[in-house]
């Protein structure tokens, strides 16, 4: 009787153990692949970076000494002008969501639909800006890829927003309310800037998703081998560039799509790190 | 002194500010309802007349103007599916490694390389997955005497299955962090392994969380567009097997629409909306388990 | 009993919140620079009165109100919140000094926020006279450009009365200021309501016997969201005319 409940313990206990080190196996698998993209990424690229590679723009096939100076000031354009556009009018409907429509129904339904357009696939939100702003207009433009990018990112700004300001404490208000001040004040004076860094952090993780962004650029920004700054125009931008060189049959394109990708995740990798420094500030604070 | 200044009339800019703060509000609904009638005004030629049987069509032949949306559809779900089959294990185990198992000196630097990771751009899995996945999947294929493709559905799902897994793993590793420390003492109490713990009281308690996260992740991939364009191959005859190059629908819209025109450019926007409404789909039942898992 | 010139006076006031009736049928008057303390048990509806006197309860979601809050002639309920709130400041249970401003910001909040622009001297003036007021100016002088959430709890709730002050009410509501203090902030708080009745008027609201019966003139006693039993201070606690206010001052309930 002892014996057997002996037996069976000892078999629960190496049961228990060769499980969890399947789920330890298991859990360290999926993280190699994604360090093999990074070591590749610089193995592969490290070489075309050059200063000319910075400063110099697009060179046929075959000629040397290509540069992608366009497709970073035109990334640099497009998301910025997506940032203009998108940031203003998601932090004021977080504002809203936070500080009127709380729990209303209307409040639970811009909530609903913020969270629904985070899932809409990035390629349909280029074919809604390319309908939008392509066609009127009669060519593609950057501000078509700038309105495709700020369209994406206003989810993601309005809830973490929202979030943000309703970890504000209630009594600052009621502080700044008894002092007489009304209440757009409070919230503009008060509120927001009590929240800033959360709301700071949102926008750079938001900035960081839309930089990376290809698909909702191929019929808006197009992509351009010349140098432009006109808002107006085709522009190229780098996630564009990687698509278009790594596609092309051109041996020294696939190079600078490599070069130009070290460029882009670098961009990405250090937006997001600042996110989330702040955020930890935004938590050490409470 | 001051009160003159006070007794301007500052219930106007409150109201202004709130209606501007409403307006704001109301453009987050108006941009989902604008954007499903944009998609269904781009693509009411190809609706009107191909009607329903466009869905079922196999037959994708621009040139002679025969458009069926099956290869695509198919493309879609089998790569979606067929990535999620590959990611869940490995997500499931992260996340059990990374919520309960591993100390948290070592968890939360590993959680925060896979968030980092998790934001590479699609474009440069693609990258990868051209130069570095497809010369490997074709050597296999060589080996088990499949057509030598390199690309093909099962190596977008591959990549599918990399690019989605973080996605999956962290909103279940979250919901498993949240299993209140008193239910799991209960179960040690009882003397109850680690194990029996986490099968018995551990994954129950998170089973709303992870299905939710694993139904995100589905959400992504349908949608995933660049790194699939990049290795599925392009082709828009119907896949017979995995091996087979394909299209999703996602990828034919990014290979074919800066070509097309007139009734082929109304079709690719019917693909869009399609995509769309799965999609939204998708992340509404997402939304419903993790509704159950606050509860 | 009966004030004269009172510069608070109710008429049959009752708030509720929703359904809820918190304040029942309260009809007072508050004389003008005393110190008025408001007693009674936990739930009583201290609280919520004190929130009525500058329109801060309708900001409570449901809440309203009925009856009538005289602040000298004129009924607050009829006018513009903003106006009142100026007149009537506030000093809440919880320090509160806006954590994004500096200590000199904080006091000038009542200008700032209202986006008043003074001049440097002005606001200067303003700043340290208040600071004075609310006896924190020696200790803050030099440092007036770090952030009030640096200061100390005791300091941080006297930063928040030079807030309240600087922007010269007429009254100044205070709710339970000092039961987030150890006992020496408390006593510099109490210290300093004495000095300022000669500016201002207060109302505060307190669970600390012995500090009503040191700080205040008169006193009003709650129960259950009535008006029990008001009067001067001294003669409420030797001789309490309801027997619920004499159970409350014993100690039988709290
Ligand atoms: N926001 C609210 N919603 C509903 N009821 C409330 C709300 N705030 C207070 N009450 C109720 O109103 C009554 C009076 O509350 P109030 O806060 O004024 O009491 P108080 O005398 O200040 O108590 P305390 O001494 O504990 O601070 C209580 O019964 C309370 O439950
Ligand atoms: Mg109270």
């Amino acid at each position: 009787m002892n014996n057997t409940n002996n037996v069976r313990y000892q078999w629960r206990r190496t049961k228990n153990q060769i499980i969890l080190a399947t789920i330890a196996v298991l859990a360290i698998i999926p993280a190699i692949p994604l360090f093999v993209i990074l070591f590749q990424l610089f193995q592969k690229g490290i070489s075309s970076l050059s200063i000319d590679f910075f400063l110099n723009l697009p060179a046929p096939p075959g000629e040397p000494g290509g540069g992608i100076k366009n497709a970073i000031v035109g990334t640099f354009i497009i998301v910025g002008l997506a940032s203009l556009m998108g940031v203003p009018i998601s932090i004021m409907a977080g504002i809203y969501l936070s500080e009127y429509g709380k729990e209303s129904k209307f409040a639970h339904l811009v909530r609903m639909c913020a969270d629904i357009f985070q899932g809409v696939p990035s390629i349909v939100i280029g074919i809604i800006a390319y309908a939008w702003v392509v066609k009127p207009l009669g060519k593609f433009s950057a501000l078509a890829g700038s309105v495709a990018l700020a369209i994406m990112m206003i989810p993601v700004v309005v809830r973490t927003t929202e979030e943000v300001l309703r970890l504000v404490p209630n009594i600052l208000r009621e502080a700044s309310l008894a002092l007489g001040v009304p209440y757009w004040r409070t919230v503009l004076k008060v509120v927001l800037p009590t929240g800033m860094v959360g709301v700071t952090t949102g926008v750079l993780i938001a900035v960081a998703r839309i930089a990376g962004e290809t698909a909702p650029l191929l019929f808006t920004a197009f992509g351009n081998p010349f140098m432009t700054y006109n808002p107006l125009e085709p522009m190229n931008a780098l996630p564009l560039l990687i698509f278009n060189y790594s596609m092309s049959p051109y041996e020294d394109w696939w190079q600078q799509a490599w070069g130009a990708s070290i460029v882009l995740i670098t961009i990405v990798l250090l937006l997001n790190i600042a996110s989330r420094i702040l955020a930890r500030r935004v938590a050490g604070e409470k | 002194m001051n009160d003159k200044k006070l007794s301007l009339p500052s219930k106007i800019w409150d109201d202004v500010f709130r209606y501007l703060a409403f307006g704001s509000g109301l453009v987050v609904i108006l941009l989902i309802v604008a954007s499903l009638i944009t998609l269904i005004i781009q693509s009411w030629p190809a609706i009107k007349h191909y009607g329903l049987s466009f869905i079922w069509s196999t037959d994708w032949d621009p040139l002679a103007e025969k458009y069926g949306a099956l290869p695509f559809i198919v493309g879609t779900l089998l790569t979606s599916f067929l990535a999620l089959i590959i990611a869940t294990p490995f997500a499931l185990a992260g996340a059990i490694f990374l919520g309960e198992l591993a100390p948290k000196k070592i968890a939360e630097p590993i959680s925060f390389i896979m968030e980092l990771l998790a934001g590479i751009p699609s474009v440069i899995y693609g990258l990868w997955a051209l130069f570095f996945l497809v010369p490997i999947i074709r050597a296999f294929q060589m080996k088990i005497g499949a057509p030598p493709y390199g690309l093909g559905i099962f190596t977008a799902s591959l990549v599918l299955a990399i690019m989605i897994l973080p996605y999956a793993l962290s909103v279940a590793r979250d919901v498993i962090k949240l299993c209140p420390n008193d239910l799991k003492e209960a179960a040690y109490g009882l003397g109850a392994t680690r194990w029996e713990t986490i099968r018995g009281v551990i994954l129950p308690y998170a089973k709303s969380g992870i299905v939710a996260g694993i139904v995100l992740a589905l959400g992504r991939a349908l949608g995933e567009t660049m790194a699939v364009t990049m290795v599925i191959g392009n082709s828009s005859t119907l896949p017979s097997s995995i091996w087979d190059l394909g299209n999703t629908m996602a990828s034919v819209i990014a290979n074919e629409f800066n070509e097309a025109q007139g009734l082929h450019l109304a079709v690719l926007v019917e693909i869009g909306l399609l995509l769309f409404i799965i999609t939204v789909i998708v992340n509404l039942i997402a939304r419903i388990f993790i509704i159950k898992t606050r509860v | 009993m009966s004030i004269e010139n009172p510069i608070f006076r109710t008429e049959d006031l009752c708030a509720y919140y929703g359904d809820f009736m918190a304040i029942k049928h309260v009809t007072m008057s508050i004389p003008e620079k005393k110190v008025t303390a408001f007693m009674g048990p936990s739930g009583c509806g201290k609280t919520t009165i004190l929130r009525c006197l500058n329109r801060l309860h309708e900001l409570t979601p449901g809440a309203w109100y009925s009856g009538k809050i005289f602040l000298r002639d004129q009924d607050i309920l009829e006018m513009d919140p903003i106006l009142v709130r100026r007149k009537v400041g506030m000093v809440f249970q919880k320090p509160n000094p806006f954590p994004t401003m500096t200590i000199y910001d904080n006091v000038l909040a009542g200008y700032k926020l209202l986006g008043i622009r003074l001049k440097k001297e002005e606001a200067d003036r303003i700043c340290e006279e208040a600071l004075r007021k609310a006896a924190l100016w020696d200790e803050v002088k030099d440092i007036l450009h770090r952030r009030g959430t640096f200061l100390s709890g005791g300091q941080q709730q006297r930063l928040c009365i030079a807030r309240a002050l600087a922007v010269n009410p007429e009254v100044l509501l205070m709710d339970e200021p000092t039961s987030a203090l150890d006992p020496k902030a408390t006593l510099q708080i109490e210290n300093l309501i004495v000095d300022l009745k000669n500016t201002v008027t207060i109302i505060i609201v307190t669970h600390n016997m012995p500090q009503a019966g040191r700080v205040s003139d008169y006193s009003a006693f709650f129960y259950l969201g009535e008006l029990v039993e008001f009067g001067p201070t001294a003669e409420m606690f030797t001789n309490p005319k309801d027997p619920r206010t004499e159970e409350y001052l014993t100690g039988k309930f709290s």
